[in-house]
C-alpha cells in the first residue's frame, strides 16, 4: 500500500471512530456536567462534577439503580447461559444429523426472532400475573430467552458447519467416545463460536426494556434500562438527564469489558489448518 | 496386527442403493491392500465400514477373528489416516500425535517416548511444538501418519491420504509409506483412485466398479491377465487400446492389420462374430526401429499419425481409427466409467523417444501380438486370460512380500543387537 493510500484509510477509518464514538463522548461528558451546567451550550462541563455519579451510585437514586444493575446482571448472565447452553445442543444435532424437521426448526426459530416483542408483551402481562412469574428473575429470564435462543441457534449452527465432520470421526477411531470426541475435540474448536454467541446474546438480553418496563414493578427484578427510564430529577422541573447519562456510562462498561476479554476468542479461523488450507 | 476378512458385505444407502455390493475378501496379516476404482465405486464406503464410521447393511466383517459389525470405530483399535488430515487445529503437533494415547490414558513418560520415535520415523522433531495451521502440506500429511505410528493398531486404514498434495510431494510420501509399511509390517488397506499409487504400493489390489469386486491380484496380475474389459482399462496408463476385431481362423481383422493369434487363444475366440481386441501401448513401436530379431512375433501395418507426444524418455502417437457404432457407443460408456471423457476412437501407441514419427503422417508401425487380450464386446470378459499364469504372478508377490517382511525383521533386530552391543561395550 502506498503512502498516500495509508493516509486516506487512516482519514477514513477515524471518520468512522469519531462518527460511532461521539455518541458515547458526548453521554460522558453529560454525565459530568451539574444539573445546573446542563444547557451551557458547550460540549464540555465547566466545571466537571461526579455528583451524578454520587447520586446513583450512592445518593437518592442508589435505592432505584443498584438493584436494577444486580437484577439485570444475574438476569442476563442466568439467560445467556442457559440460551447458550441450549442452543449448542440444538445446532449441533442441526449441523451434524439428519432428522426430519430440520429446516422446520430453523424457521420457526427465524420465526420466533422477528415476532415483534411489543405485541407479545400484553398478553404476557396478563399470564405471567395470573401463575405468578411477573416481577421475578424467571419471569424476565423465559422471555428473554425468546429473544436469545433463535439467533443463537443460529450463529451457532453456522459455526458447527464450519466444522469438519473428519475430526470427530478422526477422534473416534482414535479411541474416544462420543462424549469424548464432542468435549475434546469439537468444543474447543467451536469455542469462538460459542462465546461470539454469548456475547450477542448477552447484548440483547441487556439491552432489552420492553420486556424489563411491563414485565416488572419492584426491585425485585427491574433491570437496568427500565430502572432508568423511572430516574426522577430532584424536583419536577429538574430532568434526570444527568443521572441517566451517568448510569449509562456505568451500564456500557461490562460490554466494553466482555468485548475485551474476549477479543481474541472471538476472532473465528481457529479451524484453520485443520484440514488442507 | 490382524488379519480382516469380509464376507458377503454389503452397504444399502436409504434410497436402497447398494453402494457396496456383495463384497468378499480376505487381507492377510501384514499385507498392503488396495482398494482402487473410479469415483463413486464404493471403496471409500468399503474402507468406513471397515473402521467402524458406516454401518455394514449386511456380512461378516472379521478383523483378527473377532467379528466386529458392531463394534464402535474405537472398539476396533484401527487406525486411519484421512484425506484431509483431520488433524486437530487447536493442538500442538505434539498433542497431535499424542491424542489416541491420551485418550488411553498412556502414562506421560511412554507417551513421550513413543511421541519422539514416532517423529524421528517421520522426521517431525522440530515442529512437534508447532500447530498444524503452520505446517505445509507434506508436514500435515506426516502428522496425520503419526497418530497411526504411536499406536499398536490392528491395521492402517488410508483413505486418499495423498490426493491433497502435489506431484512430487505425492512420489516422495509413496515411498514413506511403502517403506513405513514394510517396516512396520502393518496390515494396511489403502484406498485410492490413483493407480500408480495402486501399482506401486500395493501387494494385491482390489478393482472395485460399482460397489463389486472385478479382481483382486497382484498389480503385476492385473496388468498382464486382466479379468475384463473395465480392469484391463482401468489399470495402465496410458490405457489399453481397444480395437474391433473380427476373427478369421487364427488371425483377427482389424483396423491395423492383421493380428495372429496361437493355438489356444484362437480357440478361445472361435465362432464369434465381433470380438476387442486389447493391445497396451508399449505392445506398439516404431516400425523401422524394431530390431530384425523381434519383427516375426509381431506384425506391421501403416497409419496416418493424429498427434504425437515426446516426452523426453518417451513419446507416444494417436492414431485415429474407425470403429462400427456398436463398439464406439461400448468404448464411450467405458470410458465415461472409468471418468474419462474419450471422444473419438483413437489408439493411443507408445513408440521409442528417438523415433522420428511426424504429426500427420503415415508411418509403419509394428504391433507386438504376443500379449493381446481379446475381449467380448457384449459382457466385457477377457477371453484369453491365463488364469494360472495370473495366479502365478499374484503367487510370485505374495513370496516377495513375505520376503521382504523376514528381511525387515531381520534388519530391525541387527539394529537392536547392535544398539545393544554399543551399550554394553
Amino acid at each position: 500500500m502506498s503512502t498516500r493510500n495509508k493516509v486516506l484509510w487512516g482519514i477514513g477509518g477515524a471518520l468512522i471512530v469519531v462518527y460511532c464514538l461521539f455518541p458515547i463522548a458526548w453521554i460522558v461528558s453529560v454525565s459530568l456536567k451539574a444539573p445546573s451546567d446542563l444547557s451551557n451550550g458547550s460540549f464540555l462541563p465547566s466545571t466537571p462534577t461526579w455528583q451524578n455519579y454520587d447520586l446513583i451510585l450512592f445518593g437518592g437514586a442508589s435505592d432505584l439503580f443498584l438493584p436494577a444493575l444486580v437484577n439485570s446482571f444475574g438476569i442476563c448472565l442466568i439467560a445467556t447461559a442457559i440460551s447458550c447452553l441450549l442452543a449448542m445442543f440444538a445446532a449441533y444435532a442441526i449441523a451434524r444429523l439428519d432428522f426430519p424437521g430440520k429446516k422446520l426448526i430453523l424457521s420457526t426459530a427465524l420465526a420466533v426472532a422477528i415476532f415483534p416483542v411489543i405485541s407479545i408483551v400484553t398478553p404476557l402481562f396478563n399470564l405471567w400475573r395470573n401463575i405468578g412469574l411477573y416481577d421475578t428473575w424467571p419471569g424476565l429470564i423465559i422471555p428473554y430467552l425468546s429473544l436469545t435462543l433463535p439467533i443463537s441457534i443460529w450463529t451457532m449452527s453456522a459455526f458447527f458447519r464450519e466444522i469438519p465432520w473428519e475430526m470427530e470421526q478422526a477422534a473416534q477411531v482414535d479411541g474416544a467416545t462420543t462424549w469424548q470426541a464432542f468435549r475434546k475435540v469439537i468444543v474447543p474448536l467451536a469455542a469462538p463460536g460459542v462465546f461470539t454467541t454469548a456475547i450477542i446474546a448477552f447484548f440483547i438480553a441487556w439491552n432489552d426494556f420492553i420486556y424489563g418496563i411491563s414485565l416488572t414493578s419492584t426491585e425485585a427484578a427491574r433491570p437496568v434500562p427500565a430502572a432508568l427510564g423511572l430516574f426522577t430529577g430532584a424536583s419536577q422541573f429538574e430532568e434526570p438527564t444527568g443521572a441517566i447519562s451517568a448510569a449509562a456510562v456505568i451500564v456500557t462498561i461490562p460490554v466494553v469489558v466482555l468485548v475485551l476479554l474476549f477479543q481474541r476468542r472471538i476472532v473465528a479461523g481457529l479451524t484453520n489448518g485443520a484440514v488442507k488450507g | 496386527m490382524a488379519s480382516i476378512e469380509m464376507k458377503s458385505i454389503v452397504k444399502q444407502y436409504g434410497d436402497g442403493f447398494p453402494a457396496v455390493n456383495d463384497v468378499s475378501l480376505d487381507i492377510a496379516d501384514g499385507e498392503f491392500m488396495i482398494l482402487v476404482g473410479p469415483s463413486g465405486c464404493g471403496k471409500s464406503t468399503l474402507l468406513r465400514m471397515i473402521v467402524g464410521l458406516e454401518d455394514i447393511t449386511s456380512g461378516d466383517m472379521v478383523i483378527g477373528g473377532k467379528r466386529v459389525n458392531d463394534l464402535a470405530p474405537r472398539d476396533r483399535n484401527l487406525s486411519m489416516v484421512f484425506q484431509n488430515y483431520a488433524l486437530y487445529p487447536h493442538m500442538t503437533v505434539y498433542e497431535n500425535i499424542a491424542f489416541p494415547l491420551r485418550l488411553s490414558k498412556t502414562p506421560d513418560d511412554e507417551v513421550r517416548r513413543k511421541v519422539e520415535a514416532a517423529s524421528d520415523v517421520l522426521e517431525l522433531q522440530e515442529h512437534l511444538e508447532r500447530k498444524p495451521a503452520n505446517l505445509s502440506g507434506g508436514q500435515r500429511q506426516r502428522v496425520a501418519m503419526g497418530r497411526p505410528i504411536v499406536r499398536d493398531a490392528e491395521a492402517f486404514l488410508f483413505d486418499e491420504p495423498l490426493s491433497n498434495l502435489d506431484a512430487k510431494l505425492r512420489g516422495q510420501m509413496r515411498t514413506e509409506i511403502s517403506r513405513l509399511q514394510r517396516r512396520l509390517g502393518i496390515t494396511t488397506v489403502y484406498v485410492t483412485h490413483d493407480q500408480t499409487e495402486a501399482m506401486t504400493l500395493g501387494d494385491r489390489v482390489c478393482v472395485l466398479r460399482k460397489g463389486k469386486i472385478q479382481q483382486v491380484a497382484s498389480p503385476r496380475e492385473l496388468y498382464e491377465q486382466p479379468v475384463n474389459l473395465f480392469v484391463a482399462g482401468f489399470i495402465g496408463s496410458p490405457p489399453m487400446n481397444f480395437l474391433p476385431a473380427t476373427p478369421e481362423g487364427n488371425r483377427l481383422k482389424t483396423p491395423f492389420g492383421d493380428i495372429e493369434l496361437d493355438e489356444k487363444r484362437a480357440a478361445a475366440v472361435a465362432g464369434r462374430d465381433l470380438l476387442l481386441v486389447g493391445i497396451r501401448p508399449e505392445y506398439f513401436e516404431d516400425a523401422t526401429l524394431v530390431d530384425e530379431a523381434k519383427r516375426p512375433v509381431g506384425s506391421t501395418f501403416r497409419a496416418r499419425v493424429d498427434v504425437t507426444e515426446w516426452l523426453g524418455d518417451s513419446q507416444y502417437a494417436y492414431i485415429p481409427y474407425d470403429a462400427p457404432d456398436s463398439i464406439k457407443a461400448q468404448l464411450r460408456d467405458l470410458s465415461k466409467e472409468l471418468d474419462s471423457e474419450e471422444l473419438r476412437t483413437q489408439a493411443i501407441v507408445s513408440i521409442d523417444a528417438t523415433s522420428r514419427i511426424r504429426e500427420g503422417r503415415e508411418a509403419e508401425f509394428w504391433l507386438d501380438s504376443r500379449k493381446v487380450h481379446v475381449f467380448d464386446p457384449e459382457t466385457g470378459d477377457n477371453l484369453t486370460r491365463d488364469a494360472e499364469a495370473g495366479a502365478e504372478l499374484t503367487r510370485l508377490a505374495t513370496q516377495d512380500r513375505l520376503e521382504q517382511a523376514e528381511d525387515a525383521r531381520g534388519r530391525e533386530t541387527d539394529a537392536r543387537g547392535g544398539a545393544t552391543a554399543v551399550g554394553v561395550g
